[in-house]
């Protein structure tokens, strides 16, 4: 008896007609880079379902432990392999259902006979499996449509598969199956969850982060990196482009009056994004804003920051309230490293009273009197490119 | 030379010299600063912490400058700490003194120290322990094997006797970490442990803590968690790490103990003091009538290192505490002396010793 495949449901992609052999494909291609570091592991995908098989138990555990981290997947069930005999089964029915909550649960057995040299008929294995487990879950009442556990078993030639519990995937779509978008990434608590928002619709992304040294430290550099990792863990790797910002952000306020350089500083970012976005085949540009949180996120700040672009601009976040940001932020985990207390580019020329219904006319007025084109053209040309997952980090071994 | 006096220091290993050596030269950077070379300093310090935390099961770790240090924030900020809780605590009359004396300290400031009497092997009794808890004891100070004498204390089945109550369990292991196994199902709330009782660097040790919270006991910057505050020394603690690690490679000192045991007890006027279930590293004796110290010189003359009772005590003219605890007849109360293996002693060592021993014993007997 052991388990070392996992069945898997397709999520919404199920219905997803004539495009559905390419989300398939895509869904194993990011299995296969979720478990890069598991050896000899096989994946057989069908049309509605999927089997992974592991090397051993110790590598499905792996599995099981990190498959409700990519999307596209509805739910997966763990298969156990028994036996071909009567009290093999019995001994396997037990552990798998032991292991479930059975209070007050319905439940029932079903039998696939695939092997028809396999000496029991199928009632007789239903009523000797399902009778056996009954005895010893008495809380077990037995229901034939739509029972809360249903063990199913299957006998093939060598050995009879056996499963019964059913753990919740995460749903969506797999990454990459929706194209690529990139994520201005500030270090704050809101870009992190609108990537993940979008990772989830299975877009797959860049991101970008504006660096102004030495206004902004390494450990914050280190803070987005750390984020960055984070959101590499669903199913896709991510590339960073970090950029050098501080020339930009002193040639702004050099030039345009102090309430409206948030303004202005947030249309360089844009454009640059833009530039970015040409660079690395992108679609959109996704963003954390969320309606009314700070001065660049009222509709009018929207309209001017908006203006240097006709690329779409995804918000995923801009109806919702901060606390259910929070929430999501710390389900994926990315809460404690954003609240690290190291200064971003956008806290640190913050005016003391920007403009919270800046004039478009007025602010592109004061950009007018430089031409920030080489600038801009420059600090992309100069943007460092990090790939995520991070190959290895450091492990000291040779001191340790 | 033969060296057996392992439970007073040791000697370093050469691989824990060259990471002090190295990280010195490549990571010098505070941790705590914010450039990229300070950041590569605490990127290490996390990962010498997190070997360490892993290696004993523990799951906070706070280096220190070494066993004193750790016994004294465990004791004094623990008692700080939970106050208001209770003010009694419970400790064995044969600890080191730098758990005897802090504790000392805190009975002037008002808290209630019970002392368990020991028996002849240096046990203290669970019963004894048992009735002496009361509604107030916020902690338990027991050392794992006594430095002296090697008595080993059932530091699992305390822990477990402990494990439901508002009673914190603190253990010196300074003399059994590295050397004996633990039952990591059954760890202690407070561990002090030290980098040169298993062949690291003196000036080095680390506190590890499980679900309690001392309370500093020295002001500053507020480095380690707020809890040990002053730059911390990240050789050090890589030092420290790796040391910790290589114990697992250490040999095995049951037989030598038991050779040497079986030798001693043939000589005449000689008294074996270490229990038999005692720790295997650490084998005292006692010779009738005369003084250690007189045997200590005459096997350095003959190439061998060894000691008296302990190192700290051995310059006091007064008989140690921990023999004075166990009863150790008055004849014989003068002339302990203390073999302590390491990771470096050999076979040879051990029968070199022999031959040294019976060298001596002929020459004073003769006198």
């Amino acid at each position: 008896m052991k388990t070392t495949q996992v069945l898997v449901r397709y999520g919404e992609l199920s219905t997803k007609g004539r495009n559905r052999n390419s989300f398939i494909g895509r869904l194993r291609d990011n299995i296969r880079q979720t478990f890069s570091d598991l050896e000899n592991l096989h994946i057989k995908s069908e049309r509605d379902r999927m089997f992974i098989t592991a090397a051993d138990e110790k590598d499905m555990e792996q599995v099981i432990n990190r498959l409700p981290n990519v999307f596209g997947i509805q739910s997966f069930s763990p298969v156990t392999e028994s036996g071909l005999s009567i009290e093999e089964m019995k001994n396997t029915a037990m552990s798998i259902v032991g292991k479930m909550d059975t209070a007050g649960k319905t439940f029932k057995v079903s039998v696939k006979r695939a092997n028809k040299n396999f000496p029991h008929e199928k009632p007789e294995i239903m009523h000797e499996v399902g009778s056996h487990v009954l005895r010893n879950f008495p809380e077990l009442s037995v229901q034939m449509k739509k029972p809360d556990i249903e063990l199913k078993v299957e006998i093939r030639e060598k050995a009879a598969y056996m499963m019964a519990e059913v753990i919740q995937g995460a749903a969506g779509l797999p990454v990459g199956a929706g194209g690529k978008a990139l994520l201005m990434l500030s270090g704050g608590i809101d870009s992190p969850v609108a990537g993940y928002h979008m990772l989830k619709r299975g877009v797959r992304l860049e991101l970008i982060h504006f660096f102004s040294p030495p206004f902004t430290n390494d450990r914050a550099k280190e803070k987005v990196f750390d984020l960055a990792e984070k959101l590499s863990q669903f199913g896709s790797s991510i590339k960073l482009h970090v950029i050098p910002f501080t020339k930009l952000q002193q040639e702004v306020h050099k030039q345009v009056p102090d309430n409206m350089t948030m303004t202005s500083t947030r249309r360089m970012m844009m454009r640059i994004a833009d530039e970015v976005l040409k660079e690395t085949n992108s679609k959109a540009i996704i963003t954390g804003e969320s309606l009314g949180q700070v001065a660049s996120q009222t509709l009018e700040s929207l309209q001017a920051i908006n203006a240097v672009t006709t690329t779409p601009i995804l918000r995923p976040l801009i109806a919702l309230d901060k606390l259910d940001i929070i929430g999501t932020a710390q389900k994926i985990d990315t809460y404690d490293i954003s609240i690290r207390p190291y200064e971003d580019c956008c806290t640190i020329f913050t005016p003391a009273n920007p403009k919270t219904k800046p004039k478009l006319d007025k602010v592109e007025y004061y950009e007018n009197f430089v031409s920030f084109d080489e600038m801009i053209q420059e600090a992309v040309d100069q943007r460092e490119i990090i790939q995520f997952p991070r190959v290895k980090e450091n492990t000291f071994e040779d001191l340790l | 030379m033969i060296y057996l006096d392992n439970s007073a220091t040791t000697k370093p290993k050469k691989e824990v010299l060259e990471t002090f050596l190295k990280v010195n030269e490549q990571y010098y950077a505070n941790p705590a600063s914010l450039h990229q070379l300070g950041n590569e300093a605490e990127d290490l310090l996390e990962k010498a912490r997190l070997q360490i935390k892993r290696h004993l099961q523990m799951d906070n770790i706070i280096f220190t400058s070494g066993g004193t240090e750790s016994n004294n924030l465990a004791l004094a900020g623990t008692a700080a700490a939970y106050r208001h809780r209770g003010r009694h605590i419970i400790t064995a009359s044969t600890e080191h003194p730098s758990v005897l004396n802090t504790l000392e300290k805190l009975e002037q400031q008002g808290f209630e120290v019970t002392k368990l009497p020991v028996d002849a092997n240096g046990q203290i009794h669970l019963d004894d322990l048992q009735n002496s808890l009361r509604n107030d004891t916020i902690l338990v100070s027991l050392m794992h094997v006594n430095n002296e004498i090697g008595t080993v204390h059932p530091i699992a089945a305390i822990a477990r006797m402990l494990k439901n109550s508002r009673t914190f369990f603190h253990v010196d292991a300074v003399q059994s970490v590295g050397k004996l196994p633990f039952d990591k199902t059954a760890m202690p709330d407070l561990l002090t442990i030290s980098a040169h009782k298993i062949h690291g660097l003196k000036g080095s040790g680390a506190l590890a803590f499980n679900g309690v919270k001392p309370n500093a006991i020295q002001q500053g910057g507020g480095q380690e968690f707020g809890l040990r505050s002053g730059t911390v020394s990240v050789p050090h603690a890589a030092a420290l790490a790796r040391a910790l690690r290589m114990t697992e490679e250490n040999p095995l000192h049951s037989q030598w103990n038991k050779e040497l045991r079986t030798f001693f007890t043939s000589c005449k006027d000689v008294k074996v003091v270490s229990p038999a279930a005692g720790a295997p590293h650490i084998l005292s004796i006692a010779i009738k009538g005369l003084k250690g110290e007189i045997v200590v010189s005459g096997l350095q003359k003959e190439g061998v290192i060894v000691s008296t009772s302990s190192a700290c005590s051995s310059k006091s003219r007064d008989t140690s505490h921990v023999i004075e605890a166990i009863g150790v007849p008055n004849e014989y109360k003068d002339g302990v002396i203390r073999i302590s293996f390491g990771a470096f002693t050999t076979e040879q060592d051990i029968m070199e010793m022999k031959k040294a021993f019976e060298q001596v014993y002929r020459l004073i007997k003769g006198v």
